[in-house]
C-alpha cells in the first residue's frame, strides 16, 4: 500500500491555476523528492494533503485514509515543516513545543530535548527574539517531536546554514532509516540529488515526470557540443534533440535516443571539435521547464 | 482542553485590561450618584433643556436621573458599548489572527479537526467574555449598594440590564467571527471591531432621533435599550428575538464557513 496516494488532484484559486490532475504515488520508507521552480505547485500539493486546502476536483489518500475524511486522525502520524514558519511570538520556545507535543498521544519530552540538543536550539527564549535560522529549528523540532510515519518537508531547508542543513538531513536519514517516509519538496535540486530515492517534477501545476533519481540521471540525456565552420545547425534537427542552440561556431544540444544516429549526423560534417557530457540534473530539469 | 488553555493564555491581559476598564468606569460613575441626585430636580430641569433629538440618540429621553436605575442605566450605555467592542475584537480576530500570523499553519496540521478548534476557541473567548460579565454584575452591584444613598430601586430591573451585557456579548463575538470568515483576510481587527460597534450604535442613535422603526430591527443596540427596560422592567421580547436569531445563525454559519475554509499561506 501506498503511504501517498494522490488522484488527478486539482487546485484552482479562484481563476487562478493551483495544480492540475496531479497523480503521485508514494511508497512507505521512501525519500521522494518533489521539485520544480516556485509558484510550480509544490505548497499546494503539500497544503492539500494536510488539508489546510480543499481541492477543486480529484482526491488524496494518506496511509489509505482520505485526507479530508479522515484529516485529523491521518495528522496524528504526520510530520509538517513548512519552508517558512510561523508561531506564537510572545510564547517561549518550551512552552510553544509543550504545545505543540500536547496534540499527540504520547510522551515526545525525551525526544524534544535531544533535538533541542542536537539543533543547538535555546529553549528558554521568547520567539520573537529569535532569529530566522533559530525559529526554523523550532519548527523542525516541532516537525519532528512526535515521531511520526511521514514527513510532509516543505522546502524544508530554507533559512538554514549550511551545517544546520547537514544535521537537519542527518536526522532525517536516521528517521528515514527507523521506516519514517518522506516527501520533500524543494528547489534545489543538489539537496533533492543528495537525499532521494525518486523525484517528480512539478511545472506550471502539472508533473511532467516522476522517475528514479538515477534513471533521470542517466537517461541517455547527453549533452552535445559540436565545433565546426559554417555549420548547418538544421541537419541536427531530428528525433531526442532538443534544446538546439547554435552559437558562433558551435551547435550545442541535448540528446536522447540512439547515440549512434546522431554520430552519424555529427560525423557526416568536418567537425573541429566534440563534447559529449552527461548533463547535470540541475540540466536535465531545466530541460523540462524550456 | 490544549487549545481552550492556549487562547485563556493568550486572552489574559485583555480580559484583565477590559475588567479594569469596566470596573473603573462603573465605580467613578456611579460615585458621583449621591451627590447628583441631591440636586435632581436642577439636573433634571437642564436635562430637559436639551434638544429632545440630542436626548433621544443618547436614550436619555425621559430618564429620571434621581432614581438609582435611571442615573444607572446611562452606565450601562457604556458598560454596553466596552464589552461589545471588547467581543466583537474576540470575534473577528479568532479565526483571523492565526491565519494573519501564519500560525494557521502550525495549528491546522495537528491532529485535530477544526470543529474542535473552534469550538476550543469559542470557550476560551466567553470564558474571557464571561469574567468581564462576572466583573461588570459585581462593580455594578457593589457601586450601586455603597453609593445610592438609601434609595430604593428594582433587582429585577437591573438584572435584566446586566443581563443585556451578556447579550451584547454574545451577539458581536458571534456576528464579528461570521464577518471575519466571510472576507479572505482582516489585517488589523480594531477597524473592524469599532466599525461594527459604533456603526450599529450611531444606526441605533440615529433611529431614535428620526423615529424610523425599521432601523430599530437591525441593531442590537436598540434591541436591548437601556431606557426601554428601565420604563418596562422588561425585554422587548420582539426585539430581542431578532438579536438571539442573528446569534444562533451566526453560531451555524461559522462552523460551516471554517470547515470549508482555506487557508492560505500568504
Amino acid at each position: 500500500m501506498s503511504v501517498i496516494e494522490i488522484n488527478n488532484l486539482t487546485k484552482y484559486y479562484g481563476k487562478a491555476r493551483g495544480i492540475i490532475d496531479v497523480d503521485l504515488k508514494v511508497e512507505e520508507g521512501e525519500i521522494f523528492g518533489f521539485i520544480g521552480p516556485n509558484g510550480a505547485g509544490k505548497s499546494t500539493t503539500i497544503r492539500l494533503l494536510l488539508s489546510l486546502i480543499y481541492p477543486s476536483g480529484g482526491s488524496a489518500k494518506i496511509f489509505g485514509k482520505d485526507v479530508i475524511e479522515q484529516g485529523s486522525e491521518i495528522r496524528r502520524n504526520i510530520g509538517y515543516l513548512p519552508g517558512e514558519v510561523f508561531y506564537y511570538d510572545k510564547m517561549k520556545v518550551i512552552d510553544l513545543l509543550k504545545y505543540s507535543a500536547s496534540f499527540y498521544k504520547k510522551d515526545c519530552m525525551d525526544r524534544m530535548h535531544e533535538l533541542a540538543e542536537i539543533m543547538e536550539l535555546d529553549l528558554k527564549k521568547r520567539i520573537d527574539d529569535l532569529s530566522y535560522g533559530n525559529k526554523k529549528k523550532v519548527g523542525i523540532v516541532q516537525g519532528l517531536l512526535h515521531q511520526p510515519d511521514l514527513y510532509l518537508l516543505d522546502e524544508p531547508t530554507s533559512g538554514l546554514d549550511p551545517l544546520m542543513q547537514q544535521k537537519f538531513f542527518n536526522l532525517i536519514r536516521e528517521e528515514n532509516a527507523r521506516g519514517a517516509t518522506i516527501f520533500f519538496s524543494s528547489h534545489i535540486l543538489a539537496e533533492v540529488q543528495k537525499m532521494c530515492s525518486r523525484v517528480a517534477i512539478i511545472r506550471e501545476g502539472e508533473i511532467v515526470k516522476t522517475e528514479d533519481i538515477q534513471t533521470l540521471q542517466d537517461d541517455n540525456y547527453k549533452k552535445i557540443r559540436v565545433k565546426a565552420k559554417d555549420l548547418d545547425e538544421k541537419r541536427f534537427n531530428l528525433d531526442g534533440v532538443t534544446n538546439l542552440v547554435r552559437e558562433n561556431n558551435s551547435v550545442n544540444f541535448f540528446y536522447n535516443g540512439d547515440i549512434n544516429a546522431i554520430m552519424k549526423v555529427i560525423s557526416a560534417n568536418a567537425i573541429s571539435d566534440l563534447t559529449i557530457e552527461e548533463p547535470t540534473l540541475e540540466e536535465i530539469f531545466m530541460h523540462y521547464y524550456v | 482542553m490544549n487549545i481552550y488553555m492556549h487562547e485563556l493564555k493568550m486572552n489574559f491581559r485583555s480580559v484583565i485590561s477590559w475588567s479594569v476598564a469596566v470596573f473603573l468606569m462603573i465605580f467613578l460613575y456611579m460615585s458621583i450618584f449621591s451627590s447628583l441626585a441631591v440636586d435632581a430636580e436642577v439636573l433634571n430641569d437642564m436635562m430637559s433643556e436639551f434638544p429632545e433629538e440630542f436626548l433621544i440618540a443618547f436614550g436619555m429621553d425621559g430618564v429620571d436621573l434621581s432614581a438609582v436605575l435611571g442615573y444607572f442605566g446611562i452606565t450601562m450605555l457604556f458598560s454596553q458599548l466596552l464589552i461589545s467592542i471588547q467581543a466583537a475584537n474576540y470575534g473577528f480576530s479568532l479565526i483571523s489572527v492565526e491565519e494573519r500570523e501564519l500560525t494557521a499553519n502550525f495549528l491546522l496540521t495537528k491532529p485535530v479537526g477544526r470543529t474542535k478548534i473552534l469550538t476550543s476557541k469559542l470557550l476560551a473567548a466567553l470564558t474571557s467574555l464571561a469574567i468581564t460579565s462576572v466583573v461588570i454584575w459585581g462593580s455594578s452591584f457593589i457601586s450601586i449598594s455603597i453609593f445610592r444613598d438609601g434609595r430604593p430601586y428594582d433587582t429585577n430591573t437591573l438584572v435584566l440590564l446586566l443581563l443585556t451585557t451578556t447579550f451584547l456579548a454574545l451577539f458581536f463575538l458571534m456576528v464579528g467571527l461570521l464577518i471575519s470568515l466571510l472576507v479572505r483576510k482582516i489585517r488589523n481587527v480594531t477597524p473592524f471591531s469599532m466599525g461594527l460597534v459604533f456603526g450599529l450604535f450611531v444606526i441605533n442613535a440615529f433611529g431614535g432621533m428620526i423615529g424610523d422603526d425599521k432601523l430599530t430591527y437591525i441593531t442590537p443596540f436598540s434591541h436591548f435599550d437601556a431606557t426601554y427596560i428601565v420604563k418596562n422592567a422588561a425585554f422587548d421580547l420582539p426585539l430581542v428575538s431578532i438579536s438571539v436569531a442573528v446569534i444562533v445563525i451566526s453560531v451555524v454559519a461559522s462552523y460551516w464557513l471554517y470547515e470549508k475554509r482555506n487557508i492560505h499561506s500568504v
